[in-house]
């Protein structure tokens, strides 16, 4: 599921997450400079061994909300380019599941918008992700 | 009503969608859904948060529920 911004925003829902082409998504000529966040899967959750990784999505709201994020960022920041992509489905360890990155003249705007990007995706999208242990599979944050 | 699951809500329902059964009172605002959702699955009280999106969007509490609305149950999202 992938939606172009004005052209200079994508926002999308893979199945497998391809990071090499970020850099040149994200280059213009107006940049002089890209920041990249890749969130990959860890395999320690408090020092117990993880297993994999699911993602699931609810995806035509993740969508809607990863497109607020991104102009809400867009309106931040004087960003060239905007890219914010998440996998779903079952992950192995050291897998990238989501990427987020943005271009901008001056870095500062780029550094900044990133940080905004990653840490409201993880408060607002509506994707869930469950650790799967040895002996029990647990979603994240579900409880207290 | 019929009512999207998604992680563990989908877990504590047993299904990835829920109707009420015919006869039962239908909620009209989403703290009433929230409130029968808790009533009908205890489960859902232990919740670090409940959120309810209707058409795609987060709704406030006090938001009315129409015939035809997509509405789906948040659990704490957890991507990234």
């Amino acid at each position: 599921m992938k939606k172009n911004l004005k052209g200079n925003t994508v926002v999308e829902i893979v199945d497998v997450l391809n990071t090499s082409d970020v850099f040149k998504e994200l280059s213009h000529p107006h940049s002089g400079g890209s920041c990249v966040f890749v969130g990959t899967v860890r395999g320690f959750t408090k020092n117990e061994q993880v297993l994999s990784l699911e993602f699931e999505a609810y995806k035509a709201m993740a969508i809607i909300e990863m497109e607020k994020i991104a102009r809400e960022a867009s309106e931040k920041w004087a960003l060239n380019q905007v890219i914010v992509r998440h996998a779903v489905g079952t992950k192995q360890i050291e897998d990238p599941v989501v990427v987020v990155g943005a271009s901008s003249a001056h870095r500062d705007d780029c550094f900044e918008a990133c940080r905004y990007l990653i840490d409201i995706l993880k408060e607002r999208v509506p994707i869930w992700k469950k650790e799967r242990f040895k002996n029990k599979s647990v979603w994240v944050s579900a409880h207290p | 009503m019929e009512l999207l699951m998604f992680g563990v809500a989908k877990d504590i329902v047993g299904q990835s969608s829920f109707r009420f059964d015919e006869g039962d009172i239908i909620p009209k605002s989403v703290s009433e859904l929230k409130d029968k959702l808790k009533a009908t699955f205890p489960e859902f009280k232990k919740l670090s948060s409940l959120a309810v999106a209707v058409n795609n969007e987060y709704a406030e509490e006090n938001e009315v529920l129409k015939e035809g609305d997509e509405i789906a149950i948040i659990p704490p999202v957890s991507g990234g």
